[in-house]
């Protein structure tokens, strides 16, 4: 029961918040900190490999219930998603939006979706909430983005829902396969999806993967992401990159490998090399890049490519690690873009030639600049360290042939990723100041929303261990 | 048998009506009344049939079973809604409202025939009760060149393919000797006739121009273009989903056993449908139009149904029937209240009348078959139908892409009402009312996506 809360709440509050004008920030930080409280709880519950869940029927004639569950990583996705709501919230509490009781109540409804996501653990449901989270980003982006707003978001909503009703048929597809009650149960579409034939996995394999490789997303089907997140309002970026492209993640672990392992298996040298590839090619263009958003947008696309591979390189450490990296990712991302977001409001641009100095005119905002950055690139100590050397040694252990290989392109990823990073510090805090055109350092309620963030990165980088345990049950199911 | 008789008797008394009361407000109360009436014998004949046994009519010329009354019940409840949200502006369409009313419950009657024939007879009976009030609706706005070509062209090809028709008929007449469709000598060989292959090919043309199905299809867009849009409406939601039961009825219960020797045709004609509806929606400045072609579009969906011989199928047919007619509905009753049918004409809405753009976007994700509407809930059973029945699995996934392709279209309305700046004009005040209304229509929408189960019957 306490599981339907982590949906319920935000959209309920979603709700009310639309239709009551004026108490829509206090309802989202309401809610966003009551889930981090609930998912807390059942983070104790899952912790070291336990598991809450929770059904009602739905549609009986279809064999889909409406069923959650949480188990270790669902529940640490969960806590993740209140976290960032809450930061989002806390960040830009002191900042005027057009219509806020719609801007809240859109984001507290795709916070309901992409829970749902997390917690589904019947095929249908899932599919029900994978596309529910999208429509009101759909709407947040096209109506508070910026200038070519319309046409890149719809350009990102045509993408993901292309891939959306492929998996849409291979789920029924694969929901046919079971003759009788609960089709959709997730047992059931494993079972189904693992007494395929192998050829047929291996077509199948697609049919299901492609939704996933566009959300998360990896080479080649990444060209929406650049400019969607630079065109949304950053609180929609935040939400995109810090937890929409975990859905994608989380998709790939909970409902392709274990379905279909022969296709899995088949598949996974060519998506490794899709993601390395990525890795390398994103890792490139983000060096050249001058604004900020898109520069991490670059940056989020390597990382992604890193987490994919060490998604199908079939290892223990490797998956272990991937969990714990979509936490700390989500973490690091959403911190880089509440930066850029205090840059553009107090500079007026995001271009790194026009910056510069903010070292000396906001010194607060420059240490959490670089503290950030150095975790977003993985520093020992930092939370970004630990994922992505488990992310490294899973892909490097890997049965694949070509595992030294994938190792080096992929350990390519690091050094330019700090090539871009780096010089991303030295132009934005560095050099000579230029003038900001709103005065001033961190308000108060930015510094607490840093606070938070910077706060989790050196702990979980100091002592990773509640997210190892957290996670550790996961790691070992097949 | 109740609801056919209610029909027919309804539709008199509303042409009576016309002579007797001069105040057109007063006719259209009446109308919904009568509507409500019709509404109510189905729902009662539902309710005291006996599910297991079918009625037997006529020397076994119709056959009313519980899927018949079903859907019976489930059209006068839309047409309920019908008259509801668009009964008042029957006026403006011309002097003879009664007559209109009239019109729609003999139409009425006729897709009642449709849903339980049990013989070629009745089918035909059925569908030419069907049709020809429709080419007077399509017609009814006399003075406008438009409203008469498109009565004009609908009647000409409708008299062809009427005659096609008839000729299918005969053929398969001449090859079983038989008019009855449940005692077709083919029913249980597995060798076919070529006389009775080619009946089948004839009345599958025939069918596939009712339901607009490429490329027969060539109608639908002046038709439904031209005539009085209140009329569109009626025409390309429930007339349309009353002869798909039709064509349902017979492909399945008597060509069912066939279905090997016409499967890849129909699978062939709904790739067709969903293409050139789909594609040629997207190049539509009016709303109106890309309707109609959208029309197309979901048709191509609805065939689905038709191609796939199980029981899925029927249910999916149902669901599909329902959700698309209860969405479109409402979108043309937002239409109607639009001064400027093309999409700039929406632009702005939602700052005008965020309660109406709100509505009309929830239409429109369901047209477009995204989760929690009726539409995703009626792709689904379709869909699933055609995986279940196999060989069919590259139609599913390019019916899917033709689907991404038609959110394009959808969401230019979209994008036009929330997110251009504009002034967009209405014809009429919005008040209370048609927001209930409007309200109702919209749940009934998401009811259908969340609890389908409820309209399967």
């Amino acid at each position: 029961m306490v599981l339907i809360l982590l949906i319920l709440v935000p959209l309920l509050a979603g709700i009310f918040s639309m239709a009551l004008k004026g108490a829509a920030k206090g309802l989202a930080l309401l809610s966003s900190v009551t889930t981090v409280g609930v998912s807390a709880l059942i983070s104790m519950t899952a912790y070291e490999g336990g598991f809450i869940e929770w059904g009602m029927p739905w549609i009986p004639q279809l064999g889909a219930s409406v069923s959650l569950l949480a188990d270790g990583m669902a529940s640490m996705l969960c806590l993740l998603t209140g976290i960032v709501m809450s930061v989002i919230v806390i960040t830009n509490w002191n900042k005027e939006v057009e219509n806020d009781n719609r801007y809240y109540g859109l984001m507290l409804l795709s916070q309901a979706g992409i829970t749902g996501v997390f917690l589904a653990s019947d095929a249908l449901l899932f599919y029900f909430f994978w596309e529910l989270a999208l429509i009101p980003v759909y709407f947040l982006c096209s109506r508070w983005g910026g200038e070519r707003r319309i046409a890149v978001t719809f350009k990102f909503f045509i993408y993901t829902f292309v891939g959306s009703l492929m998996l849409l048929a291979g789920l029924i597809y694969l929901s046919l396969q079971n003759q009788g009650a609960d089709a959709f149960a997730m047992d059931n579409i494993i079972r189904a999806g693992k007494s395929l034939p192998a050829s047929e996995q291996q077509w199948m394999f697609w049919l299901i993967f492609i939704a996933f490789a566009i959300k998360m997303p990896i080479f080649p089907f990444h060209t929406w992401q650049p400019d969607a997140y630079e065109q949304s309002p950053t609180p929609v970026t935040i939400i995109l990159s810090a937890l929409m492209v975990k859905m994608g993640l989380f998709a790939v672990l909970r409902w392709l490998l274990p379905v279909l392992p022969e296709g899995v298996a088949y598949w996974s040298d060519f998506v490794i090399w899709l993601s390395v590839i990525g890795i390398v090619y994103a890792s490139l263009v983000a060096i050249v890049q001058v604004d900020i958003k898109r520069l991490i947008a670059y940056s989020s696309i390597a990382h992604m490519g890193l987490m994919s591979a060490a998604a199908f390189a079939g290892t223990n450490i490797g998956t272990h690690g991937l969990a714990v990296q979509m936490f700390n990712h989500g973490i690091n991302i959403a911190g880089m873009w509440v930066i850029v977001s205090m840059v553009e409001q107090r500079w007026g641009t995001r271009n790194m030639r026009e910056l510069g100095g903010m070292a000396s005119t906001a010194p607060k905002m420059a240490i959490a600049l670089v503290i950030i950055s150095l975790a977003n690139i993985a520093l020992p100590l930092t939370n970004g360290f630990i994922g992505e050397f488990m992310l490294f040694n899973g892909l490097f252990s890997s049965a694949s042939a070509y595992s030294t290989t994938f190792m080096v392109i992929a350990g390519l990823g690091i050094i330019l990723g700090a090539v871009y990073t780096l010089n991303m510090i030295q132009r934005t805090a560095y050099g000579e100041a230029v003038a900001m055109k709103k005065e001033g350092d961190l308000t108060a309620n930015e510094y607490l929303g840093l606070a938070i963030i910077i706060a989790l990165i050196i702990i979980l980088g100091v002592y990773p261990k509640p997210l190892l345990d957290l996670t550790s049950g996961f790691a070992m199911m097949p | 048998m109740k609801a056919i008789i209610a029909a027919t008797i309804l539709g008199i008394v509303l042409m009576f009506t016309g002579l007797f009361v001069k105040d057109k407000k007063s006719v259209v109360s009446i109308a919904i009344v009568a509507m409500l009436a019709l509404f109510g014998v189905s729902i009662w004949e539902y309710s005291t049939a006996d599910p297991t046994a079918p009625q037997e009519l006529f020397n076994n010329l119709l056959r009313i079973d519980n899927y018949a009354l079903w859907f019976n019940m489930l059209m006068a409840g839309c047409t309920f809604l019908y008259v509801l949200l668009m009964g008042k502006r029957f006026i403006s369409v011309g002097n003879h409202v009664a007559e209109y009313f009239t019109l729609i419950s003999f139409i009425l009657c006729g897709i009642f025939l449709l849903t339980s024939y049990n013989n070629l007879l009745m089918l035909f009976i059925g569908i030419e009760i069907m049709s020809i009030p429709q080419y007077i609706l399509a017609g009814s706005d006399k003075r406008n060149l438009k409203s008469n070509e498109a009565s004009l062209k609908y009647f000409l090809m409708g008299a062809f393919t009427t005659g096609i028709l008839l000729m299918g008929i005969t053929l398969l007449y001449g090859a079983t000797g038989s008019f009855y469709i449940t005692s077709f000598t083919f029913l249980q060989s597995t060798t076919l006739n070529p006389l009775a292959l080619a009946g089948i090919i004839f009345v599958l043309i025939a069918f596939a121009f009712k339901v607009s199905a490429a490329p027969m299809h060539m109608w639908t867009p002046d038709v439904y273009d031209g005539s009085p849009t209140v009329f569109t409406a009626f025409m390309s939601t429930i007339v349309k989903a009353g002869a798909f039961v039709g064509f349902l009825r017979l492909f399945h219960i008597s060509f069912g056993s066939l279905s090997d020797h016409w499967m890849m045709l129909v699978a062939i004609i709904t790739a067709a449908t969903l293409l050139v509806g789909n594609v040629t929606a997207v190049f539509q400045q009016s709303v109106k139009r890309m309707l109609a072609y959208s029309s197309i579009a979901q048709a191509g969906f609805m065939l689905f149904a038709v191609a796939s011989v199980n029981a899925t199928a029927w249910q999916g047919m149902t669901i599909y029937a329902v959700a698309y007619t209860v969405a479109t509905i409402g979108m043309f009753a937002v239409l109607v209240k639009m001064k400027d049918y093309t999409y700039d004409g929406f632009n702005g809405l939602a700052k005008k009348e965020p309660a109406l753009a709100f509505f009309t976007t929830i239409f429109l994700l369901s047209l477009a078959g995204i989760p929690l509407t009726g539409g995703f809930m009626a792709k689904y059973f379709v869909l699933n139908a055609a995986v279940q029945a196999g060989g069919m699995l590259w139609l599913v996934i390019f019916a899917l892409l033709m689907a991404a392709i038609s959110v394009y279209y959808y969401f230019r309305v979209i994008i036009a009402m929330y997110f251009k700046t504009g002034d967009a004009e209405l014809n009429h005040e919005v008040t209370a009312a048609d927001k209930i209304l409007l309200g109702i229509t919209c749940a009934l929408v998401i009811l259908i996506g969340v609890a389908p189960q409820l309209f399967i019957g």
